[in-house]
């Protein structure tokens, strides 16, 4: 039964014994061809909201249904039908390259041959290391051999728990590539990270927190949402600023951000003014610009309005 | 039922590749039945022992001469006072003191009862006793001998026949108990970790949301171990013959598969453990301890069963050596066919199918 939505997640919950609410009334939905990213930082629920979907863990209150079929009862059906990349390395690291993958295609029903096309992109990079042993390969080179293996059976979905964690910028970047053309392929990737700066690349994010969706929407939307003025600042005594910028009155928030950090303010005032109150704190080399917002400035406001 | 293959091709990679845990469950069982083998033997082989001869006759010489020929027995020292014997248990020296008094060769001529002394070191009663036995028999022979041809009062002997085991050798007892000890704490290791190992590694979160059934794992997990665990058969049976000169007088096809039934309760019983725990080390734990004490104590191995209290007795039909043990006297010793052994075999397939279900019933599709 195709209903249009390839997951459905209606006000999920979760607790681990008394204390942990690892999941809170969680809902949302991810179309097919759509590549829904969920972000977040440790600790926040990712991994117990994947696992569900996952049907390794069963929810205590509300539904989710996986390609229309229900996570409870459907369990077998699902199974056969999703692409699950744990975020632990979950391969056998004393089989080689295309034993994993061969064992993999196998266990699924299908063959290396028969979906060679889904995951050749990915594969010509493994190939020079067919022989290799998984367990010797570099991180980035794991997490690709990891996504071949959830690929090969060409599921309606995939879910991959933080695939980017631990890996090189460069294996990530092209990690992320993989995922932009596979969406063309009309697989549903929902995609957990704790990396900000990854959330540009999906089509839709969810930022979750202390198992609490904050805010679901288009990357770009929820840059625009930011509304309040930005600076970037700088100063030779970086951990020292950010205790000053947040002691500053008309400041909202301060948070580093590489070599700067950004300062939101809740209404306009002149550069001039902050840079009188660092002088005045005895900062050198001081250097105040105005900062376009990014998504991360937008997550920080969401989560600090929800700490407030 | 490609998958099936694949699975079972993909256990054999793991069972090969990692070489040391190879060589240990294959080298294992060889230093474990050498160990038990000539450690559990209660025989004596020349054992010292010290005479004080203070008839200087005939008859203590002949007398001693048959203790030695006898070959259980050396000659540590010929003592010539009293006082020596108990200095030489002190020391440790001799295990028997044989005393020959100086009337006994008197005593022989004018055809009177005579008495030779023979003290034993009691400080391990076992062999005290077995030493006293066996001298005991020497000279009693002896003496039957002498009185040949003399009138005698009226004597009733018994005439005693020990079946299949004329010789009462103890390996007879020992072999088939600790081939099953090994078989049983080999296997069971083998497979308890099998699959504790996949949940330690993560790789079993995969498994579990792919469209393998519980019970494909389960028995995928345990083919593999029966060759390795069969080529362990193999090697203690030819230890127990060859080394320790255990007959094998049933068939030998019979034995085969017998030991290949126990080796598959065994393995299953591993796997049950294996669903049970999880960590690799609880794993080999529990089947190392709760496995080995019962395996060695209730199964009839070292303490007969029938001597055991009743609450005992009925607890060690639980415990899957105890058929074993059995089966094994039944076909090696006796030389008996499936005709007498069928019950026990049944017994066991019957516990074998148990492990597995409940192995099955006990594997979670989930992870809680």
């Amino acid at each position: 039964m195709p209903t249009s939505q390839a997951i459905q997640v209606d006000n999920l919950s979760k607790r681990y014994g008394k204390d942990v609410q690892a999941l809170a009334q969680v809902s949302f939905e991810v179309g097919r061809g759509e590549l829904f990213g969920l972000i977040g930082p440790d600790g926040a629920g990712k991994t117990t909201l994947i696992r569900i979907l996952a049907t390794l863990l069963l929810a205590d209150e509300g539904q989710a249904t996986v390609n229309g079929w229900e996570v409870r009862k459907n369990y077998r059906k699902i199974r056969s039908h999703i692409g699950y990349m744990p975020g632990r390395f979950s391969l056998y690291q004393d089989l080689s390259v295309e034993e994993n993958l061969r064992f993999f295609a196998t266990i699924f029903g299908s063959t290396i041959e028969e979906n060679y096309e889904l995951i050749r992109d990915i594969y010509v990079q493994l190939e020079p290391f067919r022989e290799r042993k998984a367990g010797k390969l570099s991180g980035g080179m794991k997490q690709k051999l990891a996504l071949c293996c959830a690929l090969i059976h060409k599921p309606v979905v995939l879910l991959l728990d933080e695939p980017t964690t631990g890996v090189d910028p460069v294996s990530r970047q092209e990690f992320w590539e993989m995922l932009q053309r596979l969406k063309e392929k009309d697989i549903a990737i929902l995609v957990s990270t704790p990396y900000m700066d990854e959330a540009s690349l999906c089509d839709r994010v969810a930022l979750i927190q202390k198992g609490r969706l904050l805010s679901i929407d288009q990357p770009g939307k929820i840059v625009s949402a930011f509304d309040k003025p930005l600076l970037a600042i700088r100063t030779n005594d970086m951990y020292r600023l950010i205790h000053d910028l947040r002691a500053f009155e008309p400041g909202h928030s301060a948070f580093p951000f590489g070599e700067y950090v950004h300062l939101s303010l809740r209404q306009p005032i002149w550069p001039e003014a902050i840079h009188a109150y660092l002088a005045g704190k005895e900062h050198t080399g001081i250097e105040i610009k105005p900062a376009q917002a990014t998504i991360e400035d937008a997550f920080m406001e969401l989560m600090t309005r929800e700490v407030m | 039922m490609k998958q099936f293959g694949i699975f079972i091709q993909k256990e054999f990679y793991h069972i090969l590749r990692d070489r040391r845990t190879l060589l240990i469950l294959l080298g294992m069982p060889v230093v474990l039945v050498l160990l038990f083998g000539f450690a559990i033997t209660n025989e004596i082989d020349n054992a010292r022992i010290a005479i004080l001869d203070q008839s200087k006759g005939e008859m203590s010489q002949e007398i001693t001469q048959r203790l030695v020929a006898s070959g259980y027995f050396l000659i540590d020292e010929n003592l010539q006072e009293i006082a020596q014997i108990e200095q030489h248990f002190r020391e440790g020296k001799t295990k028997m003191a044989v005393v020959f008094p100086s009337g006994i060769e008197e005593d022989k001529r004018r055809n009177l009862p005579t008495q030779i002394q023979l003290i034993a070191d009691a400080t391990d009663p076992n062999t005290a006793t077995t030493l006293i036995n066996y001298a005991s028999a020497i000279i009693g022979q002896y003496a039957q001998e002498q009185a040949r041809g003399q009138a005698l009062p009226m004597q009733i002997r018994t005439e005693v026949k020990m079946l299949y085991n004329p010789r009462l050798k103890s390996v007879f007892l020992f072999v088939p108990g600790v081939m099953t000890v090994i078989l049983m704490l080999v296997s069971a290791m083998m497979t308890s970790i099998a699959i504790t190992r996949e949940k330690e590694l993560g790789t079993m979160e995969v498994l579990l949301v792919s469209p393998l059934k519980p019970a494909m794992i389960i028995v995928g997990k345990v083919i593999p171990y029966i060759l390795l665990a069969l080529a362990n058969t193999v090697v203690i049976l030819l230890l127990g013959t060859f080394v320790f000169g255990m007959p094998v007088r049933g068939s030998l096809v019979l034995l085969a598969l017998e030991c290949l039934l126990f080796v598959i309760t065994a393995l299953a019983l591993g796997i049950l453990i294996s669903t049970r725990t999880d960590s690799q080390q609880v794993a080999m734990l529990i089947s190392l301890m709760v496995l080995m004490l019962p395996t060695i104590l209730l199964s009839g191995f070292i303490f007969p069963i029938e001597s055991m209290p009743k609450v005992l007795q009925v607890i060690s039909n639980i415990i899957p050596a105890k058929w074993f043990i059995i089966i094994l006297k039944n076909v090696m010793l006796k030389g008996t066919g499936i005709e007498f052994v069928w019950k026990e075999s049944l017994i066991l397939a019957g516990m074998t199918l148990f492990f597995i279900g409940a192995s099955v019933r006990n594997f979670k599709t989930r992870l809680e």
